[in-house]
């Protein structure tokens, strides 16, 4: 029997309150936190955090949400892909809900397309030599918590000589996207909560940088309302004591080297691109992955790269996701918010996907006390 | 997407998977992404279908000793917790 519950124990109302306390007591001047990922935001939102913290306390949305940051181009990607009725294009969850310019991977499959739905990568071994007919292709998402799960997937391809598997590889990385946005100079940001799960895999280590070159602290979460309370205490302690550092609060989880075997089979088989877009926040250098060169037979922008449109595509007039992505607008001064654009009725990915801060805004907004 | 809630293992297969239980329901892991031996009764942190690393149990006794002491000393000091 364990003597740990690791969801209760957490979110345990009581020490919720205790850590907010703490808090009020020791909050001596107003704070800008950036927290990075998507799922912290809607841990925020869903406890009402925001709303138990002082005021001093204000929380900066991230751009910690692969599912968000993918510009419409590479949706239409996939869309193009799965047009071939050779073509079968599987992916992860939300995916398949973000609209491109003219259709999403949801309507496609209502049309009666080849989309499939995964739970997780290893499926698509199943689906691959159920179909030897057709072409199946992984849409890879996600930042470094889920591509070694893709490395993983393409060593058991090789070692299994499955010949009919491709990948479109759109792992994305966080330092760069924050970097990118402090360069910026345009929101205002003083401290960092790193993500969880990201961290599991690289380590506490990868953010080292961003303390050195920002002088903002990074204390790194657990994905429970516990865990962000007692992050948002350590960030008070270290502007408090004149301390920056990158500090580790899911220490029941994440190290400072992190998983070496999920690093090391992310970099055997992939390597930074010279640039990716990002939505909202426009280019970045090194900020996201592709095969390397030797796998190129595995890539499908480079073998079906006929059917790949390139058209940069922009969003929707009235969405505002880029701004919310870069921590310098919040979802309710989204003028569609709510209105136009729904979760059933999604115009831009911040409100499709689960970690999007609108859709945490959309589901939980209404609880928060006035 | 990287919201993922401790498992437990609950039974080892062949070729490096496990079956695991999140709140009752179990579901088939791969291994190999674990660089250290799992054994039944272990809690993991599963993301799209992948153990990624082992729960540490001493380090959340730590955290949770932490925050009783925290509660202990507000209330002595009278504070509604």
């Amino acid at each position: 029997m364990s003597k740990v519950d690791y969801l209760k124990d957490f979110r345990d109302a009581k020490r919720i309150k205790a850590l907010s306390k703490l808090i009020e007591r020791e909050v001596k001047k107003h704070i800008n936190i950036m927290e990075v990922c998507g799922g912290h935001t809607h841990t925020i939102m869903r406890y009402g955090l925001n709303q138990i913290l002082p005021p001093e306390i204000e929380f900066v949305h991230g751009p910690g949400c692969p599912v968000c940051i993918m510009p419409k181009e590479r949706i239409d990607h996939a869309v193009a892909l799965v047009q071939d009725d050779k073509n079968i294009v599987a992916t992860l969850g939300d995916m398949i809900r973000v609209p491109g310019s003219k259709s999403s991977l949801q309507k496609e499959r209502a049309k009666g397309k080849n989309v499939r739905m995964l739970y997780a990568p290893f499926d698509i071994l199943k689906i691959a030599k159920e179909n030897p007919d057709k072409n199946v292709i992984y849409f890879a998402i996600g930042f470094e918590t889920t591509t070694p799960m893709t490395g993983a997937l393409i060593e058991k391809v090789l070692q299994e000589k499955i010949k009919n598997i491709y990948f479109h590889i759109n792992h994305v990385l966080v330092p760069p996207p924050i970097k990118a946005i402090m360069s910026s100079g345009e929101a205002k940001i003083d401290a960092f909560i790193g993500p969880a799960h990201v961290s599991v895999i690289t380590g506490a280590k990868i953010y080292q940088e961003i303390v050195d070159l920002y002088k903002t602290p990074v204390v790194i979460a657990g994905f429970e309302p516990v865990d962000i309370m007692e992050s948002v205490l350590w960030i008070v302690r270290q502007f408090n004591s004149g301390r920056i550092e990158v500090e580790n609060q899911y220490r029941r989880a994440v190290t400072w080297e992190g998983n070496l075997k999920a690093q090391e089979v992310i970099y055997r088989y992939m390597e930074p691109r010279d640039t990716f877009r990002w939505r909202g926040i426009g280019d970045i250098p090194f900020s996201a992955l592709k095969l390397k060169d030797e796998y190129s037979f595995l890539d499908a922008e480079v073998v079906f790269n006929d059917l790949l449109p390139n058209k940069p595509i922009d969003d929707h007039k009235l969405c505002i996701c880029g701004d919310i992505l870069k921590g310098i607008a919040k979802p309710y001064d989204c003028r569609v918010f709510g209105k136009s654009c729904t979760p059933q009725n999604p115009l831009g990915s911040c409100m499709v996907s689960s970690e999007g801060a609108c859709s945490a805004y959309y589901r939980y907004g209404k609880l928060q006390l006035k | 997407m990287c919201l993922s809630i401790p498992s437990k293992i609950v039974e080892i297969l062949p070729d490096n998977y496990a079956i695991v239980d999140t709140m009752g329901v179990k579901r088939k892991v791969s291994l190999d992404l674990m660089s250290e031996p799992v054994d039944i009764g272990d809690y993991v942190l599963i993301h799209v279908g992948y153990a990624m690393t082992k729960m540490r149990e001493e380090d959340a006794v730590e955290s949770l000793k932490v925050y009783e002491e925290i509660i202990k000393r507000l209330e002595q000091e009278g504070e509604e917790i």
